[in-house]
């Protein structure tokens, strides 16, 4: 399983702006088609985008104490660019780290208007 | 050097207030708008001089180089974390912006329609009644209208920056924008997506009036043109060279609709969708030299005609109030 590795490689590294996708894709899906058929009332949508963005935040905070770990919980300051294999484990590590910062910012930007907006117009 | 130096402060204020600027407000939306363009500009401001201030600091005050974790610290802060923070807050507050802007019951519904290159005007009563105009707009002011745009043709876009932001004008969607005038005035609304040859010379004015005088105003423009029965203003020019095959005016046989209601042509502020002030001699003009003035307008010039007979369109086109 993706997040319960020893070691990093680009899958985890990977994993995180994946979720981020799909929450978009999610949301953007999800509120065409309820404003497109049922655009009377957006509650159920509101609902269900939020809890796909707990989920997408839970799986975001899982891969980001992963990586924190791959990373060596910040023991040694980046580049991490020898060529060792421990150096390349804390580069993955940290990439990762800095993805799941960035994938848990979009995922809540990206949710953030079905929160305010009040009608599909 | 100097006069550019004076004149420069100059140029960049007048271009903040007339009829045409989203920075001199007449309605809610414009006001909204331009509050959030004031408040990036002190925003951005402050940005401007930190990154300058920290520039200076790094090159004339301190000299040696901070340390590797001081670096990351600062990387952290500065380009991490206090711009997320900056555009959260901006993003939330443009969207909360939103729904207050697009809500709310018009008592007054406009369908606007572009087209090649002029607008299609049809303010339609609270019983349904619809009264047709064109390539002017008028409001009463303090209370919401509702515009309901679309296109016939091309992409056009809608907008008043005095009064709200654009929207686009789409063939086969319908979209609606609600505008709330506040100050009476006129202003200036343009085509704002290019639309061909003459975009630039699809304008129109907008009068912003007060309620009980837009009431007015609208029952004179229901009724049938008012056309003074004296031997210059007879409809008998006008009809015998084919202008009702395109232009309507209500109360006479003139019927067409591919072409702007002329109903009470004489009492709008512009000629050509706000292309030229409405005077005798541009109604003649417009008549005589449509296809030099407006590139790809689909009226042709009627140049050919006897100067007896451009005299008289102009004169009847004069007398419809």
């Amino acid at each position: 399983m993706l997040l319960r590795r020893e070691t990093p490689n680009l899958w985890t590294l990977l994993t995180p702006p994946a979720v981020w996708a799909l929450h978009f894709l999610f949301c953007y899906v999800a509120a065409a088609i309820v404003c497109a058929r049922y655009p009377a009332s957006l509650d159920g949508l509101r609902l269900a985008i939020g809890l796909a963005t707990m989920a997408a935040l839970a799986i975001i905070a899982i891969a980001g104490r992963q990586a924190h770990r791959h990373w060596g919980f910040g023991s040694d300051l980046p580049p991490h660019d020898a060529p060792t294999p421990e150096d390349q484990q804390h580069f993955l590590g940290f990439a990762t780290l800095l993805l799941c910062a960035l994938s848990a910012v979009a995922v809540l930007f990206g949710a953030l208007p079905a929160l305010i907006i009040a009608e599909c117009r | 050097m100097r006069v550019a130096g004076s004149l420069a402060p100059g140029v960049f204020l007048c271009a903040c207030s007339g009829p045409q600027s989203a920075l001199d407000p007449a309605g809610r939306e414009a006001s909204e708008v331009a509050t959030l363009f004031w408040g990036m500009l002190a925003g951005a401001a402050l940005i401007w001089l930190a990154v300058i201030g920290a520039a200076v600091f790094a090159g004339r005050v301190q000299k040696e180089p901070i340390g590797d974790r001081a670096g990351l610290r600062l990387i952290l802060w500065a380009g991490a974390v206090i711009p997320t923070l900056v555009l959260a807050a901006l993003l939330a507050y443009g969207l909360r912006l939103m729904p207050v802007l697009r809500a709310g019951e018009a008592s007054l519904r406009v369908h606007v329609s572009g087209e090649q290159y002029w607008w299609r005007v049809t303010y339609e009563r609270a019983d349904g009644t619809r009264i047709e105009s064109a390539n002017e707009l008028r409001l009463p002011a303090g209370r919401p209208a509702e515009i309901v745009l679309d296109s016939a043709d091309v992409i056009h876009s809608f907008w008043i920056p005095a009064l709200a932001g654009k929207l686009d004008m789409i063939p086969g969607r319908t979209n609606r924008l609600v505008l709330h005038p506040e100050r009476i005035g006129t202003y200036r609304g343009v085509c704002a997506e290019f639309c061909g040859r003459s975009h630039a010379y699809m304008a129109f004015p907008v009068v912003v009036l007060p309620p009980q005088e837009f009431e007015a105003w609208l029952a004179r423009e229901a009724a049938p043109a008012e056309v003074p029965a004296t031997s210059t203003t007879d409809t008998g020019a006008f009809l015998a060279n084919g202008c009702g095959g395109c232009h309507a005016v209500r109360g006479t046989a003139a019927s067409g609709t591919i072409g702007p209601d002329l109903t009470h042509l004489a009492s709008r502020l512009t000629l050509g969708a706000g292309m030229f002030a409405n005077t005798s001699e541009n109604r003649r003009r417009f008549v005589a030299e449509a296809e030099t003035l407006k590139p790809g307008v689909r009226m042709p010039s009627f140049g050919a005609l006897a100067p007896a007979e451009l005299d008289a369109i102009a004169a009847y086109l004069g007398s419809l109030r």
